[in-house]
């Protein structure tokens, strides 16, 4: 079991930022465990919910910001749903998230590529274009045998649009990725 | 039937490419009941999860530009079939009665939002605007005997305090549907866990385990198809099915349908207004063993 001093490398800092950005008071967790008990995901995490919150009362940034666990949060809203003292945990997963994002920490990097993707297909053509984004998270991540399996049914059943729904307020929603994260960002 | 089932309509961008069936025949079961449906013109995608995991201004951003979209038609409420598309809209409309939160969103619009639209789920237009008993009242083909397990993902309902419709733990409308179509509805008590999400492709191991777990406990339960409202749902548990039996060892073979195109079916809806033959287990079997054990038990009464 890892040990965790409390007055070590406490950034009070970071617990203000994380409230301010969620609107949640992360104090207000008395860890009962709630939250990891319904989590689908804890599983696949290497922090709990619940550890990811009390580290986050004692301020453990990097611990958290360079946890799988925040990566592989499918915001399924249990946590949430279940606390006893009404914490929005999800949102709180959320904010965790985009700090890692921001502070370049990507602990799961497929998850990262495939959202991009996704919001690159948005902001090329209004609309998701989800075989587009498939192909584009391929040549991102170079992983070719991703569900080549489910080719043969999709191509049958004509599943899948082969084109892009382009919209005419396309460049419009291109302005909103432009405008939030400035002309610069290339990541999406 | 209230005479006044108008509303703007959010497809959705999956409703024109992975669940095209889910679309169609949600607009058939509409136009069939009366209700008419708006198309938002030229919606854009909300974001879906990827937005809000990057960012809840920019998440918030790209739902409100379709809620001023709404606002310039002069309509009051929007819906939409989709659980992801909904939560999005729902959850920016929530943050935006905050005014600041509201002014932020809007200085990335060109058209700015007023935030006074309600988002309301097809589903729940079904229960609450047209309601069971006139819907029971349309069935021509009841669904005698098909056992069902209802199975609603986890965002339809949560959180509760946002989405604002049945009960966040065991929810019930799409059961009562269900029932009102004449198929017998399992309790099921997976019916708001988390099928594995938007995982499929970047972490597939994590879609069969959770998808599995949903598959097994419909099997063990006896159910003869999995009734489900979401694209995404529907996508992990009927065109994965064969990858979890692959990866899991088992070999289930159940039929996902979305709850619009049993209720296609027993409204006696076309099938160019189903689409079944776009669902990957093949749901006939199924359905033919309905169809016999209601001829069985006909014959029987004569």
């Amino acid at each position: 079991m890892d040990v965790v001093k409390l007055d070590a490398g406490y950034d009070q800092a970071f617990v203000d930022a994380v409230a301010e950005e969620s609107g949640q008071d992360p104090y207000l967790c008395y860890q009962c465990g709630n939250c990891t008990a319904g989590c689908p995901y804890t599983f696949v995490y290497d922090l709990p919910v619940h550890q990811i919150m009390r580290l986050l009362q004692a301020g453990q940034k990097e611990k958290i910001l360079k946890s799988r666990s925040l990566w592989l949060c499918a915001t399924c809203e249990s946590c949430t749903t279940r606390c006893p003292n009404e914490i929005d945990v999800a949102r709180i997963m959320d904010v965790l998230r985009h700090m890692a994002r921001r502070e370049g920490h990507v602990t799961e990097k497929q998850v990262k590529q495939f959202a991009d993707s996704f919001l690159n297909s948005v902001k090329k053509h209004g609309r998701v274009f989800e075989f587009g984004t498939l192909v584009k998270y391929i040549t991102r991540s170079g992983r070719i045998w991703t569900d080549y399996d489910l080719g043969p049914k999709v191509m049958r059943k004509g599943k899948i649009a082969a084109r892009p729904h382009d919209i005419k307020g396309k460049e419009e929603v291109a302005r909103i990725f432009r405008s939030v994260f400035g002309e610069a960002n290339d990541e999406f | 039937m209230n005479s006044e089932l108008r509303y703007a309509y959010y497809p959705g961008c999956s409703g024109l490419s992975t669940s095209k069936d889910y679309e169609i025949s949600t607009r058939a079961v509409c136009r069939a009941l009366g209700i008419t449906l708006k198309e938002v013109p030229d919606w854009s995608c909300c974001g879906s999860t990827p937005a809000h995991t990057v960012d809840h201004v920019f998440s918030a951003a790209l739902s409100a530009r379709n809620l001023a979209l709404v606002e310039q038609e002069g309509l009051q409420t929007v819906i939409t079939p989709c659980p992801s598309c909904l939560t999005n809209l729902k959850v920016a409309a929530h943050r935006m009665c905050e005014e600041s939160f509201r002014n932020e969103v809007n200085r990335h619009l060109e058209q700015a939002c007023q935030n006074s639209i309600r988002v309301k789920s097809v589903l729940q237009v079904l229960v609450e605007d047209v309601g069971l008993q006139a819907l029971q009242d349309r069935v021509m083909k009841p669904l005698t005997g098909l056992k069902v397990a209802p199975y609603y993902g986890c965002i339809m309902n949560r959180p509760p305090d946002i989405m604002d419709f049945d009960d966040p733990e065991n929810p019930v409308a799409m059961d009562h549907i269900l029932k009102a179509l004449g198929s017998e509805v399992l309790p099921f008590p997976l019916k708001v866990e988390c099928c594995g999400a938007s995982y499929g492709v970047a972490r597939k191991d994590v879609v069969m385990h959770l998808s599995g777990k949903l598959l097994s406990l419909a099997e063990s339960l006896g159910a003869e198809a999995i009734v489900t409202a979401c694209p995404l749902c529907q996508m992990n548990l009927d065109l994965r099915q064969d990858q979890i039996n692959k990866t899991l060892g088992t070999s289930f073979r159940i039929p996902v349908f979305y709850y619009t195109q049993l209720m296609g079916l027993a409204l006696g809806l076309d099938k160019e207004d189903l689409l079944l033959d776009k669902l990957t287990i093949d749901p006939e079997p199924a359905l033919e063993k309905m169809r016999q054990a209601e001829a069985e038990a006909r014959s029987e009464e004569v």
